[in-house]
């Protein structure tokens, strides 16, 4: 009962989030919806007891990824007044349509599927037990990620720089 | 609460996200919802992970790991070169980006 | 001292919450003691900002040789009230242009999110809120959240310092934090855990009747430093203050606050320094461990707020001393100084372990790690400061965009 309620909450906070950055006119605005999402999605994934993903999803999306929207938003001119022309594109329903059919597809799936209705008891994970894994048989996978962290930094860096004069017109 | 209730939350999620992206006219706002779906299935990811078989093995959070900082960098990316096409063009309007040509 | 009345006194607080939580039925119990853990970091900490602002204030006073607040009360000591009372009674001023939502939560969600910041701090035997597993990464997730709360407050302002001071202090806070994350590193990799509680555990213990803090090694020397240094930056003290700089941006971010929402500013800024000064002092210092053998029976709570007390003495004696530095050269720093530094740390403190297995225990073994950690250290930082002065071109200063 009170578990439901709590995962009702959740749910509603996350996906009113994702509603209002799909409906906001004011990009800032967006963005900071999009933020309440993360925020419910972290949440989430401490009500499934994984705490370690949880303050992650904080730590990335919230610190970083969140940061880096509203200041390319800034960046872009894109924080002033609010948009006089519309903010969707012309073939807006579309859009909509091909999204809430699939929608319609995915949920369909879920419920005609024999998924376990089981209630798990909360597996114990510890910090260690992350740390060995990602140091043992995930090492490869960690280390392509920092390539990738890596190669993405600089290459956000070169992308975003000014040109030199003379370099192109 | 049951793995089905996680999932319909995710569909759900990643639905508005696809929305965002096929038909938001900022290319900032695409990424958005581009961050949105695959925030859809890290959820699902860290939800089979509590559910399955066997979380012991906690397969299901360490993909949701690798693909939160993957999609860090995903973010980084593309808003430089969101960045970078304003530079350029002085909008960020999809539908004005229709140039190959610096 | 009668042990026993020793490991009473400092259990003090612990058996009162055991006791009250007590008077309530079994199922109650627990949450009765939780409300009673946070109604103690509310009341006590917000103390404290209370007591820092006229401590800073006195203190600063006297470093600039004038006598500082003295009027209300005995030396001016019940300043604060008069302060609470004026910010309270203020007219609460909304810009007519400004977003109205967003400028209301800004300030309540920076004093919600440092607030919570303290929920997995010890600050004495047995006396943390939340016994969790990740407790610092805890922290850093929610002190990468006030970031926003920041950005939220400038923007919605609708005025050009409030935005200018938005995102310089946004700009600063991205750039230290990744040197802040990586010398807090150094302290979580040798404890082996995540969990402020195990690394203050792990401080325990004397050798001879000295500390085994690890600010007194070499890695725990350097990441001690340079944590402080961006713990500074982190909130926006000088001398790194540029995001509030009065000569130049009025008041910065909160330009555009009055009253009471103002007063939340200012009241969540003192208690991010006294909480970031808090995670200093249990990744390097200690946390409440007495600092000699001898000085055991002294409670470990009052270790902790004298400690803490020493941290904020030392912020204020800063402020007092250095000047403000400029935008290019904190980014500079940042990322040219303190980045390579905090890494260079990180294998520093790897090789420091490994050494200690491979050399063994004897005084000599002990004294050449020592010496080998710190000359690496220490020849790292003049071969990086001399390059980086070396590349600094002094000159007039040019005024591009003031002619």
């Amino acid at each position: 009962m009170m578990e439901g309620f709590l995962f009702g909450l959740l749910a509603v906070l996350t996906l009113s989030g994702a509603v209002g950055a799909a409906l906001l006119r004011n990009l800032v605005h967006c963005a900071l919806s999009l933020t309440l999402t993360f925020v419910g999605l972290a949440l989430l994934y401490l009500n499934l007891d994984a705490q370690f993903v949880g303050l992650s999803q904080v730590l990335v999306y919230i610190g970083a990824v969140a940061i880096l929207v509203v200041f390319a938003i800034l960046l872009t001119g894109g924080a002033g007044k609010m948009p006089t022309h519309p903010t969707v594109s012309a073939g807006w329903r579309t859009g909509w349509l091909a999204a809430v059919a699939v929608g319609f597809v995915l949920i369909g799936a879920l419920l005609h599927s024999p998924l376990p209705h089981s209630d798990v008891p909360a597996p114990e994970v510890t910090v260690q037990q992350i740390g060995r894994l990602l140091m043992g048989p995930y090492v490869l996978p960690l280390e392509i990620v920092a390539v990738l962290l890596t190669v993405a930094l600089i290459g956000a860096v070169i992308v975003a720089m000014p040109e030199r004069k003379g370099e192109s017109k | 609460m049951s793995l089905t209730a996680y999932l319909v939350v995710a569909a759900l999620l990643f639905t508005l996200g696809l929305g965002i992206a096929l038909t938001r006219r900022n290319a900032i706002l695409v990424l958005i919802g581009i961050e949105l779906m695959l925030n859809a299935a890290n959820l699902n990811l860290v939800a089979f992970w509590r559910f399955g078989a066997h979380p012991e093995f906690l397969t299901g959070m360490l993909f949701a790991l690798f693909s939160i900082a993957v999609a860090a960098a995903e973010a980084s990316v593309g808003l430089g070169l969101v960045i970078a096409w304003h530079r350029h063009s002085r909008t960020t309007d999809l539908d004005g980006m229709t140039r190959m040509k610096g | 001292m009668n042990p026993g009345i020793a490991s009473r006194v400092d259990q003090i607080f612990v058996i009162l919450q055991h006791r009250i939580a007590e008077l309530f039925p079994a199922v109650l119990q627990p949450w009765v003691a939780m409300i009673l853990g946070v109604v103690g970091i509310v009341a006590v900490f917000p103390g404290i900002f209370a007591l820092t602002t006229v401590l800073e204030r006195k203190g600063l006073g006297r470093m600039q040789n004038r006598l500082g607040p003295n009027r209300v009360g005995p030396f001016g000591i019940l300043q604060p009230i008069a302060d609470a009372i004026k910010s309270l009674t203020k007219e609460d001023i909304v810009p007519r242009t400004a977003d109205e939502v967003v400028h209301f939560l800004a300030p309540v969600v920076l004093v919600v999110a440092i607030f919570l910041g303290y929920a997995v701090l010890p600050v004495g035997r047995n006396m943390v809120l939340l016994k969790i597993d990740s407790g610092i990464l805890f922290f850093f997730a929610i002190g990468a959240s006030t970031e926003l709360s920041i950005f939220m407050a400038g923007w919605s302002s609708r005025n050009k310092y409030s935005l200018l001071g938005a995102m310089r202090a946004v700009a600063q806070m991205i750039s230290y934090e990744v040197p802040l994350l990586l010398a807090a590193v150094v302290a979580i990799m040798m404890t082996g855990s995540l969990s402020p509680t195990a690394i203050v555990r792990a401080q325990g213990g004397f050798t001879g009747f000295f500390p085994r803090w690890y600010v007194f090694t070499p890695w725990g020397f350097a990441g001690f430093v340079l944590f402080a240094i961006a713990a500074l930056a982190e909130t926006n003290r000088s001398p790194f203050d540029l995001p509030e700089g009065e000569s130049e941006l009025v008041a910065g971010y909160f330009t555009e606050y009055s009253g009471f929402k103002f007063a939340l500013f200012f009241l969540g800024e003192y208690l991010g320094m006294m909480s970031i000064a808090g995670y200093g002092i249990t990744l390097f210092l200690g946390g409440w461990g007495a600092p000699a053998s001898f000085l055991e029976f002294i409670p470990s709570w009052a270790w902790f707020f004298a400690k803490l007390f020493l941290a904020i003495f030392f912020f204020i004696w800063l402020r007092g001393t250095l000047p403000r530095l400029r935008q290019d050269q904190l980014m500079n720093f940042a990322w040219k100084f303190m980045l390579p530094m905090t890494l260079l740390n990180l294998m520093v403190a790897a090789a420091w372990r490994f050494l200690g297995e491979w050399f063994g225990t004897g005084i000599l073994a002990e004294g050449v790690r020592w010496l080998l950690c710190a000359a690496i250290l220490a020849g790292a930082y003049v071969a990086l400061a001399l390059t980086l002065l070396r590349r600094q071109k002094i000159a007039a200063r040019s005024y591009r965009y003031a002619d």
